[in-house]
Formats: structure tokens, sequence, C-alpha cells
């Protein structure tokens, strides 16, 4: 109990005083805007007059926090999941396709980070291509992937997936290759004083050497595929999920939707990390590799 | 040639390219160890004693001469699992407990479960561990893990163990405590025993035949028969004949020393 204090005291310290900060933004940026209008209208204000208009604005440069909070109270809890308006309903279309990509892209990193580390040839052949993969901007490479895809008739959820995995694969293969290559030469070599076959060292000693090294880029891949779904969501027209909320929310300045999308984002980053982390902690608890 | 001879090097070199030129690892070594010897190989960083070792267990090729273990080419010699291999550090796989990683060798021969598990009961017995089987690695003091590294090279009966420096990195009490240990385990078991060490005492105390060597460029300074009881008691050490044996291996590291 006192470890579960010891941690939340630090990180409730720190969003209050985030929260706090972001108040004193919302009413700084706000209030030009809101004292020209008590201008134009010509009535007499006070400070306190300023805080809560600055505060309750509806399409403010910057809402306040118990703003977005309504906001995705409302778009939760008081919506039909069905709905349109749904945030529940949008979050979902986001995570399947998140998850759906980070699965095909950590499948896709294991294979070749195999391949790799088993080939000289494909060592030597693929890696450049795998770090050149990610200088390229998603951004710009997102839309082609679904239009070419498109023209071979390969629509919905996968081509969405696939800029997921086009993040996610790459933390993956990295890692992996790290991993399999971790056990040291002593171990090889006692290995190979057993005679063992190239699979058997390859299933007894690299791939059980990798598995920390596997957990820590499937974090890094898990939140890679997130931003990847919802960058896919938005330069394709998607009519559901966070980034298209991201996207209408900013046609309309409906700043508040847009903030809201946000912060359920950036929660669900937070949920599916942690997921990965406690899979992570028990997977190794469970090998002995962890006390 | 003598046919108990379980290893014969002949006329052995070894050079390594190495930037600054060769290194001569190993030069022009001639060596017979018997069925059942205790040899130790001593001599300063350099001298290839590791490196003996290691051809020996055909984990590095000679570049010239002869050397046959078990009657037959290293090589042929490893395929045959004849010989278990304990390493500076215990190398133990940190994801296996003691026993799994003790049984490692046996499940790659592919022998049968329960077998299997007999052996590793009976090796764990043997090197004092037993009970420990369902520990971690880190759960276990440096010393009961490099025990376990010994049981894991025993567990498949090879009749020639090779050791390097397997106690190098414990404290002087543990390193008494399984000097004492092996030495027990060689008399039960009547195995083959390489050793590569740097410690004068440990070499004395524990073999019957001490090579001593001597580095730039690695070979074979003198070769001393021990004729120590069998029974070897700690306190042994105090001994005339003991500190004879011991002078003698300090004077041959000296000399390659001055020489080299």
């Amino acid at each position: 109990m006192n470890g579960f204090f010891d941690r939340l005291v630090p990180i409730a310290t720190i969003v209050a005083a985030l929260i706090a900060i972001w108040y004193g933004f919302a009413v700084y940026l706000n209030s030009p805007w809101q004292i020209d209008r008590y201008e134009k209208a010509g009535v007499e204000w006070t400070m306190r007059d300023l805080a809560r208009d600055t505060m309750s604005h509806e399409r403010a440069i910057l809402p306040a926090p118990h703003q977005i909070a309504v906001e995705i109270w409302k778009t939760t809890v008081e919506k039909k999941i069905t709905s349109k308006r749904s945030l529940v309903y949008h979050a979902s279309i986001t995570l399947s396709s998140t998850l759906l990509g980070f699965i095909i892209g950590t499948i896709l990193g294991i294979v070749l980070a195999v391949s790799i580390v088993e080939n000289r040839a494909m060592d030597k052949s693929l890696m450049p291509w795998i770090i050149t993969s990610q200088t390229i901007p998603i951004l710009a490479i997102a839309p082609m992937i679904i239009v070419v895809l498109n023209a071979v008739g390969v629509s919905g959820l996968l081509p969405k997936a696939l800029i997921s995995t086009y993040l996610s694969f790459f933390p993956v293969a990295v890692g992996m290759v790290k991993g399999l290559r971790s056990p040291d030469l002593m171990l090889i070599d006692l290995m190979r004083t057993y005679k063992v076959s190239r699979l058997q060292l390859f299933w007894k000693l690299r791939l059980p050497a990798s598995v920390p090294f596997l957990f820590t880029s499937m974090k890094v891949a898990i939140a890679a595929s997130l931003v990847g779904a919802i960058v896919g969501e938005l330069p394709t027209g998607a009519v559901a999920g966070l980034g298209a909320r991201l996207l209408a929310g900013s046609y309309y300045g409906q700043t508040i939707q847009i903030w809201s999308a946000l912060i359920v984002a950036a929660f669900m980053a937070a949920a599916l990390v942690s997921i990965v982390s406690i899979a992570s902690h028990y997977t190794l608890r469970r090998m002995g590799l962890q006390s | 040639m003598n046919d108990k001879d379980v290893i014969q090097a002949k006329d052995l070199c070894l050079t390594f390219t190495s930037n600054d030129g060769p290194v001569h690892a190993l030069k022009n070594v001639d060596l017979n160890i018997a069925k059942g010897d205790f040899v130790s190989f001593i001599g300063p960083s350099g001298c290839g004693k590791t490196t003996l070792l290691r051809v020996i267990a055909d984990l590095e090729n000679p570049t010239s001469g002869s050397i046959i273990v078990n009657g037959m080419t290293p090589e042929a010699a490893r395929l045959n699992r004849a010989y278990g291999y304990v390493f500076q550090a215990p190398a133990l796989l940190p994801w296996r407990t003691i026993e799994r990683n003790v049984g490692l060798p046996l499940e790659v021969m592919g022998m049968a479960r329960t077998e299997a598990n007999e052996r590793v009961g009976h090796t764990l017995e043997l090197v004092g561990l037993g009970g420990f089987g369902r520990k971690f690695p880190w759960q276990l003091s440096g010393g009961m893990q490099q025990r376990a590294s010994i049981a894991r090279a025993l567990s498949f009966d090879a009749d020639l163990l090779l050791m390097d420096e397997p106690f190098g990195a414990l404290d002087e009490i543990v390193r008494d405590h399984l000097n004492e240990a092996l030495l027990q385990l060689w008399k039960k078991t009547g195995k083959t025993i390489c050793f590569v060490t740097h410690s004068i005492p440990e070499a004395v105390y524990l073999s019957n035949k001490i090579v001593v060597m001597s580095p730039r460029p690695g070979r074979v300074t003198d070769i001393i028969e021990s004729d120590l009881p069998a029974d070897r008691p700690l306190n042994i050490r105090e001994s005339k004949r003991f500190l004879e044996i011991a002078q003698r291996v300090r004077l041959g590291l000296r000399e390659g020393h001055s020489d080299g």
C-alpha cells in the first residue's frame, strides 16, 4: 500500500501542476477575444467575470480542463456507444486498427529480426532499408498506402492498420535484433560444446534471451501504432475514429471536441502501454528474469 | 604414444593474426595427459593456457601440429560429447532454474525426461546443491552458481572435465571449500581433469601434474609430477613437500618470465 502511495503522490503532483498551468493559459489565451467582446457590448467587467467567461467559452482558443472533462463525460457515458457522436465508438474504431496494426507489426518485426540474425545476406540487404523506411514522413506515405490498397481492392480496417504496422514494426525489429544477439560469446561457446544445432541454439539461447528486449520494444511499438492509426484517419477522409474527430473538430473550430479526442487518445496510449508493461512484468517474472 | 593417454599434443602451434602482426598464442607444445590425471595449467595471462584448453575443446583450431583427444580429433571428441567444459563465469542461463540449467546438455542430447531428471538430481547432490534445483541462478551465491555450472559439465558423464579458471572470481574461503569439494569429486568419479589457474597454491593443492607455461610465445616451460598423497586435507599446504613443489612452480614461472 505504501509503495502505491509512493508512486501516486509524485504523479498526482505533476498532474495538479499541469492542470493549474492549463487554467492559467486558458484565461490568458482567451481573454483578448473576451475583452474585445465586453468592449463591443459596452459592459463593465471585473477579473472575476473574465475568469468565468474565458473558462466557459464554446469555441475557446484553449478550452479549460473542466470543459473538456464535461465534453468527454457527455460523449462517453451519456451517449450510446452506437451513436456517431460517442467518443467510445470513435475510440473503438481507432483501437481496432491500432491493435491489428500492432499485431501485424510485431510479427513482421520479429520475422525480420530473425532473418537478419540468422542470415548474413539479409543482414546486409535489409537493415539499411528498414532504417530508411523510418525517415519517410508517415503523413506523406499514409494517403498513398490507402489509395494504392484501395486500387487493388483492399479497403476498410486493413489499410489503416498497415499504417500502424509501418510505424510499429521498426522498434520491434531493431529491439529483437539486439535481443537475439545479446547472448555473450561464453554462452555460445557453451552451447557449441554440447554440439547444438543452429535451431537448438536459436530456441534454447537466442530466443529466450531476446524476450526482455521484445517487451521493451513492444511498449514503444504499441504507442507508435496508436499514432499511426490516428494519422491514418487524418488525410483519408475517414468518417469514424479519433483522427476523424480531430479533423472534424478543426474544420468547425470545435476546440473542445479536438481536445477531448486528444485526451482520450492519450489515455488510450497510457492504457495500452500499461497492458504491455503488465504482460512484460508477468512474463519476465515467470522466466525468473525479474525479482 | 600410450593407450592410456586421453590427450596427446605434439608440436602444437596456434598463431592469431592481429593488427600488430601475428600473435603466437601457442608454440611447439608437447603434452601427454593420462586417463585419471588432474592436470593444472599455470602461467601469467597471455601464456596460452586458456587457448590450449580451448584447442582441446575444439573451440579454437591449431595452426599446426597435432592433437588427439580420446583417440580422435578434438572436433570428433566434441561431437561425441567427450568432455564437459566449465568457464570462468558460471554462464548459467538466467531464465532457467538450476535443475533446468544442469539438464540443458541432456535436453540438447535428447535424453528421455525421467532419465534426465534422475541424472540432474544425482549430479546436484554430487556438487552439494541438493534441494536448490528449483531456484533461479540469481537466488544463489557466486560459489553455488559455479557449483551448478560444474554439475552441468558433469551431468552427461563425460570422462574429461575441462575447467578454465572456474574459481578465479570467488573469494578465498569459498575457493578453498570448492577446491576440497573438487578433489573429492575427482576421487569419487576418477575423471580426467584439465584445470587452468593462475594461483600456485591452487595448482599444487589440486593436481598430480602441473604444466607451467610462459607467454610470448605461449609455451610449456616445465611439467611437474606431484607426489603429494591422494588424501589432501587443506593443511597439507603447510607441509614441506607442498612448499617445495610450489617453489619449483614459482621458479618455473619466473624463468619463463625473464627470458620471455
